[in-house]
């Protein structure tokens, strides 16, 4: 009899020269698959200054102040993993795998690994990622985070994350994905998995500070069960070369709830294809799929699909857009679908330019028309988040500042 | 233009034979205005017969291109110079209908307002407005909010020369005297005596002036004003004391003007075919 392991690595095979529905093609063969390793690192002080600086770009604090724990992955090997709480688990995924007899029920459950090339790559050439969990009951003081750094130049960094907040438990985690400053091109392939149980709750709130060259194909899915609430948060406001996501959540159990809000500032070259998926299966369920896209000169596709299952469902779907110069495009695809009379649908998006009649509203108040236009859009990428942490709206407040600066 | 030459120190506006275009399309044809420091003038009007556009070419709004005449503030030529810059140099506009800026609170541009050194906090508590202070600008405002927002923006200002665009509009009875109230206010003309100080003195000592449009004149009911002028088809047709011309227009109407003031008396059709477009 196969083995589950030896399964998936058939299907992934099968599923290795799967073009994406979405997004460019990516010829993974142009990228290495091999790096020398780095050296695990106890104290978080140890890293270099321009490690520090990129990653707290991306919301990552190795001060470790005000964090439940911390993991961080450089290139291809895990240089740090630690918790500062009882009932908050951070480990490289491999030691997850080796832990926990259980463990299969969580690998490859919520994301098809024959999706596409990128999950079967993520199978067959995986290296690390991590294992976040809260045992029931436990809720994390403080946000945990985790990091993604890209040193090597021109790598294909493939990682499998797991995430699993039990009965009852609240979790907040801050994801920031980020590339040295020296990184020319490079792919990064995250596959990662959510699996909330009854009563529980993840807020994850992920930044990514990508350079020009990179291709991002992050592939995940969310499993939500009864009374279950997900907010996932994404923040990608420096250039990238391509990226395409396009997150799922499955609202299994009654009652349960997901919300994504992502904010998207695409500079000249960045092409960003960002969306959300829902699947409201239970009665009761709730959803909300909130974007904010600038262009200053890239390509977003912002999209968002919403299926109604059963019936006393409600979701609504939001996506505004603000072009700022020529040269850029945004393109809104929101779509709903229900399957039974009784559900609740609503979308509403906007493309457009700063209103002129808002700038001049401003600038009699006293404002230059720079610090007008600067105060509409700061105004527009501030998306309130319900449930979210002040320690994490601190960090997204900080990304979307930062990015400001060079947007203007 | 000016009659008075000697008198120049206490002219804090001047408008000059002004020319303004909208659209490519003259609206208003050579009007003159002067006012004092401590003065508050009326301007009254059918609708669309250039009121607004006197406002908003005034303040400096670039859709209300000057093509002609020119505006002095302070002694200061200012035809020429931005929006922004007008507003820092004194001018405060009161929008009839301002839009809703999303993602930008009351609290916000109450700072902006106020430079950052006011207590915005009290300012709307005496606007019994502090509840508003984290919402979205003019986000679902009603009528009546909408210009206790306005009107506290301007407290935060604390602007020299005050353009009010139709402040009594769409405020109900129960507001109209908080409104009152607050424009008496920022026009330093509250009736409360002060003790040692005869009202005399005071209006003397007064420095803000302003520039009120009302289509109603309710808002004279709340407000005193020294100077009423009526402007009929983009001309200015009469100067004189405020409630003797609100009093005629409600009389008479605005034919009676158009008579009085010798114009042709197809001026009024014409306001109206503006209207329409």
């Amino acid at each position: 009899m196969q083995t589950q392991k030896e399964e998936k690595e058939a299907l992934a095979k099968e599923a290795s020269d799967k073009v994406s529905t979405y997004g460019t093609d990516i010829d993974l063969e142009a990228f290495s698959a091999e790096t020398d390793p780095h050296p695990y690192q106890e104290d978080l002080s140890a890293f270099s200054q321009t490690e520090q600086s990129q990653m707290l770009k991306a919301g990552v604090e190795l001060t470790a102040k005000n964090r439940s724990g911390t993991f961080i992955q450089k290139d291809l090997s895990v240089v740090h993993a630690s918790t500062s709480q009882d009932g908050i688990e951070v480990m490289d995924i491999e030691e997850a795998l080796e832990k926990y007899d259980w463990f299969h029920q969580y690998w490859w459950k919520a994301v098809p690994v024959d999706m596409d090339k990128y999950t079967a790559r993520a199978e067959l050439h995986q290296e690390h990622g991590y294992f976040i969990r809260s045992l029931p009951g436990t809720s994390s003081i403080y946000p945990v985070q985790a990091c993604l750094y890209m040193e090597e130049d021109n790598l294909a960094q493939d990682v499998h994350n797991v995430i699993i907040a039990e009965r009852g438990s609240e979790l907040h985690i801050i994801t920031g994905c980020a590339t040295a400053p020296h990184v020319k091109s490079g792919l990064h392939l995250g596959v990662s998995e959510f699996y909330i149980k009854k009563g529980a709750k993840i807020t994850f709130t992920m930044i990514h500070n990508w350079v020009e060259g990179v291709a991002v194909r992050p592939r995940s899915a969310t499993i939500v069960e009864e009374g279950g609430l997900f907010i996932s948060n994404y923040v990608c406001m420096q250039p990238v070369g391509t990226l395409q996501t396009y997150p799922v959540a499955y609202l299994v159990g009654e009652g349960a709830t997901a919300r994504f809000n992502s904010i998207l500032v695409a500079t000249s070259g960045s092409v960003m294809d960002v969306g959300a998926r829902v699947y409201l299966k239970s009665k009761g369920t709730r959803s909300e799929i909130i974007s904010r896209a600038i262009t200053t000169g890239g390509k977003i596709i912002a999209r968002g699909h919403i299926i109604g299952e059963v019936p006393g469902i409600k979701a609504h779907l939001e996506c505004k857009g603000l072009i700022l110069t020529d040269e850029g495009m945004i393109h809104a695809v929101p779509e709903l679908e229900g399957h039974r009379k009784d559900v609740d649908l609503s979308h509403e998006a906007a493309v457009g330019k700063i209103a002129q009649e808002e700038i001049e509203y401003l600038m009699a108040r006293g404002l230059s028309q720079e610090e007008a236009t600067a105060t509409i859009v700061r105004g527009f990428l501030n998306v309130d988040i319900e449930g979210l942490p002040p320690e994490l709206k601190a960090e997204m407040d900080r990304a979307v500042e930062v990015s400001e600066k060079s947007l203007l | 233009m000016a009659k008075k030459g000697n008198q120049a120190d206490t002219k804090l506006l001047m408008i000059e034979n002004l020319q303004v275009e909208v659209e490519g399309r003259e609206i208003l044809h050579h009007v003159d205005l002067e006012i004092n420091q401590g003065e508050t003038h009326v301007l009254f009007g059918p609708n669309g017969s250039g009121k607004t556009t006197l406002l908003m070419a005034t303040m400096g709004f670039p859709d209300y291109q000057i093509t002609g005449g020119r505006i002095l503030f302070k002694g200061e030529d200012i035809t020429s110079i931005p929006l922004n810059e007008r507003a820092n140099l004194g001018f405060g506009l009161s929008f009839q209908r301002p839009p809703t800026i999303k993602g930008v609170n009351m609290r916000q541009i109450l700072e902006i307002c106020g430079k950052g050194d006011k207590d915005v906090e009290s300012m709307a508590r005496s606007l019994d407005f502090d509840e508003f202070l984290d919402r979205d600008l003019n986000d679902g405002f009603s009528g009546g909010e909408i210009k206790r927002s306005e009107l506290l923006q301007l407290m935060a200002q604390n602007p020299d020369f005050l353009l009010l665009d139709e402040p009594e509009s769409g405020v109900d009875l129960e507001n109209i005297a908080l409104i009152g109230k607050v424009i008496e206010k920022l026009l330093e003309r509250e009736t409360v005596s002060q003790k040692g100080i005869s009202r005399k003195e005071l209006k003397r000592e007064r420095e803000k002036a302003g520039l009120i449009i009302t289509h109603t004149g309710y808002i004279l009911d709340y407000v005193d004003a020294d100077i009423g002028h009526v402007i009929i088809a983009g001309e200015k047709c009469c100067e004189g004391n405020p409630r003797e011309i609100l009093k005629t227009i409600k009389e008479q109407g605005y034919d009676e003007c158009v008579r009085c003031c010798g114009l042709n008396t197809g001026a009024l059709s014409k306001d109206k075919e503006i209207r329409s477009n």
